[in-house]
């Protein structure tokens, strides 16, 4: 601990002043944007666990701000506005859905498992378009937005601020216990080095599989804040370019570091929006500044800030 | 007599046209510790890969205190107490000394889905985890990410991840490959420590370890065992000293 | 469901399947031999598509514009290469995965910028217009039909290439050890740069075939290349064996599926059921069956790499 936490701290007290800044400023967009980086860095977060700590590259991570999206909208939809129960099924059946994908995909490896996740991914997203009764292809409104019995109004822009900002916290807190817990030790040591973890008597599979679920399931979460956020949900939500930005938030915050996809995702939404104000080809732009930063910048920004080494060792926290 | 610990029979493993392990058979009695010499190319590696179960054999038997283990996956034989150490050194590059031993203590302390409480936290874990690396001679350099140890040290380290795992029985894979004069007899001193105590399965290149540690020796020559014996009949078996021993002294 | 349907199907299937097979040899054999994951062979199917269609335009000519758009892909192809991908060959396939993926950004958006976002007009010559009578009742595209004997043609050419010559042989040892034929002297740098370029041209075949009958439009390419995978999954990596088999699979499901589950379906469905169930399941049929094959082989039908 001790100089990174500090740093993660301040961090995270920046993010607690933007409402009263942005209010006195005048200036609610800010408070949308931020909201929408926060959701992001979530499901970047979920992406790490596996991608950053497992070493397992998942194309397909978007597949579970979907489903996450998705069972909170087809509920609204079907006249069940309560945010538990709405909340609770998208974290649900995102699991579900990771243990299905999950069990098939993790007995490959190496480019099979990306092949395969992109592939899954996009069959749900295939689905999605099918199904006219949700909008197909166009998506649908969000009926209304999910209730929590008078708990959290999620109308309110700085209740729902300060709820994301509550829900991030507390998904950073439970990675750093997960990655440093007994589980998320065998997870990083099979990433490391895979004979060596057989070897000494572990099974990876049925580690590997949980953390997927677990994965999952927090990105379901991120869905379900989603499309609270955008008011309505689209097959696009699972567009496999999607996952490839999820992946970028990761390298570009800096794999297998606790706070790192927070900062990348961030970075890259911050650097999607100016460039799309600059123009509107903005993505033949980004598209070489990906590049460049996967040529030279792999340790990604948390590296850098931070003299951070990538990996799993080290006697932090 | 001592019970045979670990029984290969007609072992066989080719790879395409090429037949790396060509009808293997030996026995290795409990407490003993068993070299494996042979030419490079012989099919050493090929061999232990197969008894640690990462490499699944054609046909054959292995059977590991008289269960047959031929099927069973590299952890399931870990398990049952079978450890291998690499030949080219395996080790967590960005872990700590500590944490890689801890690791191994780990796999052998029940299950992993513990989802809370840090690992390094666990005395359980950390006290059996540093006293392994006080005994092979690392307990300065518990603390020093593995990349950062010397070549030696990392040979060690090896020894120590292995002993870790609770053996019956060490696969051992050059466990002093690339080491110096100074390191390898270090090396050779810790192993002969644990003579008697575990059974030891050694496969070398440097004869002086192999002479001085062995109790019996097997020579495999293109896949095939052609001699088993103490460390003497083997010096002195012509067949041995034409297709090995007589290359080096040409 | 009569058997000139059925006839008619198979012969889309086997079109379809030829046009996979076709992007995805190109892909394997850039993976099995340079280890490259490459997402942006789709691009390359793109700007075949692109390239074909603008020539043809431009000159009035067909065959100018087949030649021009071949040869502008190849060239894009060896570019991309020599600028861009050379670096990847030492990377890890995260790298490779991420690097690509910008490439394809960057190329959707330089086609929006050239030929604007909405999909372009594609034609075929009067020559390859029409039907062909096959037999009696069957009447079959024309230009479809050259697709199939130019992608069978094609295949050919590959197993006689891979099977049968020098080139080939240091194809396949290339595949299963690089440093081997490195030291054996043979320049390994123009080996790749002209296997990655051939596969360049394969995907940009298949692009400017596939442009008068599909959507030519910015993105085409990676719908086409996510189907690819499907097939490389299946038919497994690095074999064009497998490729060949794994687009036919894949194409006859894929086309039978769309065009009989839902009569099939509305055997024992309600009409309005199997209206919807019956496009869904067929646009994910694919999908399903690549996670069969993996249940119970994972390594693909025909896989080339001992792993």
């Amino acid at each position: 601990m001790g100089r990174r936490a500090l740093i993660l701290a301040i961090g995270l007290l920046l993010l607690a002043g933007v409402p009263p800044v942005a209010a006195l400023m005048n200036q609610p967009f800010y408070l949308d944007l931020i909201r929408r980086m926060m959701i992001f860095a979530i499901a970047a977060l979920s992406l790490n666990l596996i991608l950053g700590y497992g070493g397992m590259v998942s194309f397909g991570h978007a597949a579970y701000l979907g489903v996450g999206a998705y069972a909170v909208g087809v509920l609204a939809h079907h006249g069940v506005d309560s945010g538990w129960l709405q909340w609770a099924l998208a974290i649900a059946a995102s699991a579900l859905v990771a243990l299905m994908i999950g069990a098939i995909s993790i007995r490959t490896s190496g480019i099979y498992f990306i092949m395969i996740t992109l592939a899954f991914t996009q069959m749900l997203y295939y689905l999605g378009i099918s199904i006219e009764e949700y909008g197909g292809d166009d998506g649908m409104p969000l009926a209304t937005k999910s209730q929590f019995s008078g708990l959290v109004d999620l109308g309110n822009p700085t209740a729902f601020y300060y709820l994301v900002l509550g829900l991030l916290i507390a998904c950073l807190w439970f990675s750093h216990r997960l990655v440093n817990s007994r589980f998320g030790m065998v997870i990083r040591a099979s990433k490391s080095n895979d004979p060596r973890t057989r070897a000494i008597g572990f099974s990876p599979y049925l580690y590997r599989l949980a953390a997927f679920v677990i994965a999952g399931a927090m990105c379901g979460l991120a869905g379900a804040l989603l499309v609270n956020q955008t008011a309505y949900v689209t097959p696009e939500f699972m567009n496999w370019t999607r996952s490839g930005e999820l992946m970028f938030m990761v390298i570009m915050g800096g794999m297998a570091t606790p706070a790192g996809p927070v900062l990348g995702a961030f970075a890259l939404l911050l650097l999607e929006d100016v460039l799309s104000a600059m123009t509107q080809h903005w993505q033949i732009i980004l598209g070489p500044i990906l590049i460049l930063v996967v040529l030279f910048a792999r340790r990604g920004l948390a590296g850098l800030l931070l003299g951070e080494r990538e990996g799993g060792g080290g006697s932090h926290g | 007599m001592a019970e045979t610990l670990l029984e290969v029979s007609q072992l066989r493993k080719s790879f395409g046209a090429l037949a790396a392990t060509d009808g293997v058979d030996f026995e290795v009695r409990a407490g003993e510790t068993h070299a494996i010499i042979g030419p490079n190319g012989a099919g050493k590696t090929t061999l232990i890969s197969q008894l640690s179960g990462m490499l699944r054999p054609d046909s054959g038997r292995i059977r590991f205190a008289g269960e047959d283990v031929t099927r069973l996956s590299a952890p399931a034989r870990s398990k049952k107490g079978l450890a291998r150490s690499f030949q080219i050194t395996s080790i967590y590059r960005d872990f700590s000394a500590l944490d890689n031993v801890a690791l191994a203590v780990q796999a052998h302390a029940g299950h992993s889905f513990r989802f809370w409480r840090p690992a390094r936290e666990e005395a359980a874990l950390r006290e059996p985890a540093r006293r392994i690396l006080e005994d092979v001679g690392l307990g300065a350099r518990a603390e020093v990410l593995a990349a950062n140890l010397a070549h030696g040290e990392q040979r060690q380290l090896e020894i120590a991840m292995v002993l870790a795992t609770r053996p019956r029985l060490l696969l051992l894979d050059e466990p002093v490959a690339g080491m110096g004069i100074e390191e390898s007899s270090r090396m050779v001193g810790f192993l002969s420590t644990l003579k008697g105590r575990q059974t030891i399965v050694l496969v070398e290149h440097d004869m002086d370890a192999v002479f001085s540690l062995a109790d019996r020796i097997s020579v495999l020559v293109y896949g095939r065992i052609i001699a088993t014996g103490a460390p003497e009949e083997i010096r002195a078996n012509p067949e041995v000293r034409a297709a090995y021993l007589g290359e080096e002294t040409a | 469901m009569n058997l000139i349907l059925v006839l008619e199907q198979t012969l889309n299937g086997l079109q379809l399947g030829v046009m996979l097979f076709l992007m995805a040899a190109g892909l394997t054999l850039v993976f099995g031999i340079m280890n490259l994951v490459n997402l942006a062979h789709g691009s390359l199917y793109m700007v075949g598509a692109y390239l074909a269609t603008y020539f043809y335009q431009a000159t009035g000519s067909y065959v100018l514009g087949v030649l021009l758009g071949l040869s502008g892909t190849l060239v894009v192809g060896i570019v991309v290469e020599l600028v861009a991908l050379r670096t990847l060959y030492e990377r890890d396939h995260l790298d490779q995965v991420l690097a690509t993926f910008g490439l394809i950004l960057f190329f959707n958006e330089l086609v929006a910028i050239l030929w604007g976002r909405t999909a372009i007009f594609s034609s075929v010559p009067e020559y390859l217009q029409g039907h062909v009578e096959l037999f009696a009742g069957l009447r079959y595209p024309f230009y479809r039909l050259v697709i199939i004997a130019v992608g069978l043609a094609v295949a050919g050419l590959l197993w006689f290439v891979v099977a049968r010559t020098r080139l080939g042989m240091l194809i396949r040892a290339g595949a299963s050890n690089r440093t081997m034929v490195a030291a054996l002297g043979i320049n390994i740098r123009l080996l790749y740069t002209l296997v990655f370029g051939f596969g360049a041209a394969l995907a940009g075949l298949a692009g400017l075939m596939a442009g008068p009958i599909h959507v030519v439009q910015p993105g085409m390419g990676e719908l086409v290349l996510i189907e690819v995978f499907v097939v490389i999954v299946i038919g497994g990596i690095g074999s064009i064996r497998g490729a060949l088999a794994g687009a036919l699979i894949v194409g006859m499901v894929d086309t039978m599926g769309r065009a009989f589950l839902k009569p099939m379906l509305q055997t024992f469905m309600s009409p309005v059921a199997a209206d919807t169930t019956g496009p869904a399941l067929a646009s994910i049929l694919i999908y399903v069956l690549m996670a069969v094959v993996l249940a119970l082989r994972p390594e693909g039908l025909f896989p080339s790499r001992g792993s």
